[in-house]
């Protein structure tokens, strides 16, 4: 190769670095989506956060629009997440709101309902934890999206709100409706 | 490589980067060789949550339950491969601090060696140069010779 | 009124600062002396507005004025005084002023410092760096005013440092590091300057040499004192994390080690040349991928400053412009004409080249690790992210360093132009066999175990050594006696030793802390012990205490040795009370052969804590290698070769035709 040529390779290649470093700019590196997305619910039999109503499993919410939030009464995002759930759980009758809580605080989680009010259809406890682990779940307020076939669309991390939901979740739901 | 001195290199690499943290007492194990696994895996995972920090160091309510589980694991015998596996199928290969062997990453794994490689060629290249120019030197005369000691002043330094 | 002042001296070091951009470069190309010699006082001014917008800003925290916007989000009434000072650059916004500040102090340092440079090329260097300050003060001036006043809604109370922050590590950590950071521009202008005049030789490099290792070893210290940092305030032991902060301050520093090599070749043979520049041009431009990197959120540390994507725009334009411009310009005027120099495959120059191609090459596999998750989301989409940590990191970047440091010692011994084969054989033979030998038996002797790592770390760092020795030696024996040999070495020989057995420190302190450290985290009632190798680490409970702007709870573990009292350790958690966030801050004791180290993790019940114990061993010697390496580049510059005095102005001139002829021989 001529040698002024190969001059020019530092500067080619930190102009193809910027290309990257653009891109990085437009994304946000904190937003992870889910390896989940696409695949199908992970099966589970867990109680209800009631005593005395039983379990539930993967196999009762096949056939219908299921929003999982992972939740907690000592989570204080999800103080802020409570209202918009309520209000949702009225406007949008065909989704079953499921909330499932941590094993560790359950007497409070029942109180906190019984106080504010319960927006869920169905309230399940993670007994053991491990249905948080396979849904790769990583903290508390965290929603997942699961269609008709028991597929998850989408894992949202954080408080939802009114913004979120008709940007995000409603393209979504308009497929699968 | 034979067999032999591949699996010498990889134990001196990993030696090199053996992880340090202790065990975390509240977790008891049969064998050091469980406890190396268990810190490996800890130290070499990360933390969904965190702000960059692997499982071993964080702080975090998922990390302390990830620990948990890797230490069960550990437990029941599973090995690392299907305990990494477990555990990139739920969070993605985002929670390997290790990136896998992919397509994707050959670049990353060997761009390196390739560079070295070039660069020795590089080397290489410049000793024969070099070695041809010698012969082509040219030799300073007398009067050059006493310009340049008055240039460079009076003293060597 | 003080910011306002604060603010208006940024605007008039702008204002400089674009005359001194413009008008000397201007000069060169008129051959106009006046409009050349500008460039000195300009530089004074420069200085002098930006340390009057810093004591504004100071001044501001100090008096707890928070119409300040900056202040506000950083201070608080109850900050003790000295927090409240280094809290000026807690912060993006006052982190930049500070930034800044340093740009104009080397800046003002070359104006003054430079009798023996021709004014032109003073003037270009000068502008050069006159140029580098517009584009930062432009970026604060728009985006990221640290005067900026909340004048409507004035808070009462500022919601304090981060406490992570209020700690002595922020008082050194970031000047040394900015000056390190800044001080490769000087290396970068002087390399623009060489490829706008085309005059590329020895006095260049001679000119250059001086202020690169001082960067160097200011930069070497802030990464040392940064590492320190983490290790005793982020509570878990730890001192290194391959975090993508760590590696962009990491990686103008192995190219700055590259450079100052280079720079001795190019000086002493007048040759490696255009690697040099490019060299030059790269530890800055890496200063500057740096800045660009942390501030702009493009990637997730806890190290990041929070600032959004927009600043990270104007920062990518000033990237493309600083470092897009200089590597094009680099293409289109570095000299393709080799030096006429030549040199055999064992000399000196060769050596030097591979310790160059090493630590390059080690470079561009952090900057690959370092990008990687980004290049593979922006090819592979979001969908499968992946992370690179120390895993990759250690495997590709240990190795090397082992393979340079074997060349360390047999570049170090050989000598310019060309070396014997038998000579280097007879230095080094023996050197390498004790070495090998050492480095298997000590170890096995002290620990009984066969720990290859350890075996190689001490062998290389006692090839290191006793290459010292041995080169100390033979360099003494022909003298009236070894006191005079020593004295007729230079400061420069002394100072390549110094550096290079602060490197044989740091290998062992690296190796042996890595593996020999031995730490638990353990659930402790008061009374309860631990023994952890020679020591019974006992716990003796946890007291509530007041702090000036937090609450604390006190531990404190006593430390026996061999069963007999030997000192006490007093870790504390601490709940700071503007920010309600909890801090452990840990204990050490200091040895220089060992840490002890005590944190508290959480409490349970009955008085009974969790608490982190720790014995780590040689960890001292990491940050001793490091100021040595730092001693050693400074002793260096302190050669009587770089105290060039007035009566050799005029020689300058002269010596810059004759420099491509090769230079005597020396240490």
């Amino acid at each position: 190769m001529n040698k002024r040529l190969k001059l020019f390779i530092p500067v080619a290649i930190f102009l193809m670095m910027a290309g990257f470093l653009l891109f990085g700019l437009t994304r946000d590196p904190n937003v992870v989506p889910s390896a989940l997305e696409g695949r199908p619910l992970p099966d589970f039999t867990r109680p209800s956060l009631f005593a005395d109503q039983g379990e539930f499993s993967k196999a009762d919410f096949l056939g219908d629009i299921l929003l999982v939030n992972i939740w907690g009464s000592w989570c204080i995002p999800c103080h802020v997440e409570h209202p918009f759930f309520l209000e949702l759980t009225e406007n949008e009758p065909d989704i079953t709101l499921l909330g499932l809580s941590y094993d560790d605080s359950m007497a409070e989680d029942r109180l906190f309902l019984e106080e504010r009010g319960n927006p869920f259809d169905v309230n399940m406890v993670d007994l053991g934890g491990s249905l948080r682990i396979d849904l790769g779940v990583t903290g508390a307020p965290e929603t997942f999206l699961v269609d008709k076939n028991g597929m998850i669309l989408y894992r949202h991390i954080g408080v939802i709100n009114n913004t979120i939901w008709n940007e995000t979740f409603m393209p979504l739901l308009e497929q699968i409706r | 490589m034979t067999m032999t001195s591949k699996s010498l290199l990889a134990l001196l690499l990993l030696s090199l980067v053996a992880p340090v943290f202790g065990a975390i007492a509240e977790y008891s194990f049969d064998s050091e060789a469980e406890e190396e696994r268990f810190k490996k895996l800890t130290y070499e995972m990360r933390c969904p949550k965190c702000l960059n920090s692997n499982l071993a160091g964080s702080d975090a309510p998922i990390a302390a339950d990830l620990r948990n589980e890797i230490y069960n694991q550990v437990r029941e015998g599973r090995t690392n491969d299907e305990i990494i596996e477990f555990m990139s199928s739920r969070y993605g290969d985002f929670i390997l601090y290790r990136p896998r062997l992919t397509f994707a990453t050959f670049f990353l794994w060997f761009g390196p060696a390739i560079l070295l490689v070039a660069g020795f060629v590089i080397v290489r290249r410049v000793m024969v140069s070099s070695q041809a120019q010698q012969g082509t030197e040219t030799t300073l005369s007398t009067d050059e010779q006493e310009r340049l000691s008055r240039l460079l002043g009076d003293k060597q330094d | 009124m003080i910011p306002e002042l604060g603010n208006f001296a940024l605007v008039l070091a702008l204002s400089l600062s674009l005359l001194l951009g413009v008008l000397p470069m201007l000069g060169v190309y008129r051959n106009n002396h006046l409009l050349m010699s500008l460039s000195r006082p300009l530089c004074a001014g420069i200085w002098v507005f930006m340390l009057v917008s810093f004591g504004c800003l100071a001044h501001a925290f100090l008096t707890d004025d928070f119409s300040v916007a900056y202040v506000a989000r950083n201070s608080n009434t109850l900050l003790p005084e000295i927090y409240k000072f280094t809290a000026v650059w807690g912060g993006h916004e006052g982190s930049l002023l500070l930034w800044v500040l340093m740009v104009a102090s080397w800046t003002y340092a070359v104006s003054l410092f430079s009798r023996n440079l021709p004014l032109d090329i003073l003037a270009r260097v000068l502008s050069v760096m006159g140029i580098i300050s517009v584009s930062f003060l432009l970026f604060m001036l728009l985006t990221s005013n640290p005067f900026d006043r909340l004048m409507l809604n004035t808070p009462s109370e500022g919601t304090d440092l981060n406490p992570l922050l209020q700690d002595f590590g922020l008082i050194v950590h970031p000047p040394f590091l900015y000056m390190g950071y800044v001080g490769f521009s000087v290396a970068y202008s002087f390399a623009i300057a060489a490829l706008l005049t085309g005059k590329l030789d020895g006095a260049w490099a001679r000119w250059t040499r001086p202020w690169t290792n001082l960067a160097w070893a200011f930069l070497t210290i802030g990464i040392a004192l940064g590492s320190w940092w983490a290790y005793y305030e982020l509570g878990w032991g730890g001192w290194w994390f391959w975090d993508p902060t760590e590696n962009v301050a990491f990686m103008p520093w192995l190219v700055g080690t590259a450079l100052i090599h280079s720079l001795a070749v190019t000086e002493k043979r007048g040759v490696f040349k255009s690697w040099t520049v490019l060299l030059a041009i790269a530890a800055f431009s890496l200063s500057l991928l740096g800045t660009f990197i942390i501030r702009s959120g493009l990637i997730t540390s806890v190290h990041a400053f929070a600032v959004d994507p927009e600043r990270g725009m104007v920062l990518l334009t000033i990237l493309l412009i600083v470092i897009g411009a200089s590597l094009f310009l680099y293409a289109l005027r570095a000299p393709v004409v080799k030096g006429t120099a030549s040199y055999t495959i064992t000399s000196r120059e060769v050596f030097l080249l591979i310790n160059n191609i090493l630590l390059v090459v080690s470079t561009a596999g952090i900057l690959l690790g370092t990008l990687y998750p980004l290049i593979h989301e922006a090819i592979n989409g979001e969908s499968n992210m992946v992370s690179v940590g120390p895993p990759y990191f250690n495997t590709i970047f240990l190795p090397l360093m082992a393979l340079l440091t074997v060349f360390l010692t047999i570049g170090s011994i050989a000598r310019w132009k060309n070396t014997s084969v038998d000579y280097l054989k007879n230095q080094l033979f023996k050197v390498a066999i004790a070495s090998v030998v050492l480095g298997i038996i000590v170890p096995l002797a002290v620990t009984g175990e066969v720990n290859v790592a350890i075996m190689l770390a001490v062998a290389l760092a006692l090839w290191i050594v006793l290459g010292i020795a041995r080169d100390i030696w033979e360099k003494t024996s022909n003298k009236v006696s070894r006191i005079n040999g020593l004295k007729s070495l230079s400061l420069s020989y002394y100072g390549m030793q110094i550096a290079h057995l602060g490197m044989a420190v740091i290998i062992l302190g690296i190796c042996l802390t890595s593996h020999y450290s031995i730490e638990r985290d353990v659930r402790l009632a008061p009374g309860e012990s631990i023994e952890i190798g020679k020591y019974e680490f006992v716990f003796e409970g946890v007291t509530r205490q007041p702090g000036p702007n937090y609450e604390a709870d006190a531990g404190e573990v006593s430390v026996l040795r061999n069963g007999e009292a030997y000192l006490t350790l007093y870790p504390e958690k601490r709940s700071y009370f503007a920010t309600g966030s909890v801090q452990t801050e840990a204990d050490i004791d200091v040895g220089f052969f060992r840490d002890l180290f005590a944190a508290l993790g959480d409490p349970r019940a009955d008085g009974a804590w969790v608490v982190r114990l720790h014995v780590k061993p040689f960890v001292f010697w990491i940050w001793l290698g490091a100021f040595l390496m730092a001693g050693g580049g400074v002793t260096a510059i302190l050669d009587k070769r770089y105290r060039v005095r007035q009566q050799r102005t005029e020689h300058v001139e002269s010596v810059s035709q004759a420099g491509d002829l090769p230079l005597p021989e020396n240490a």
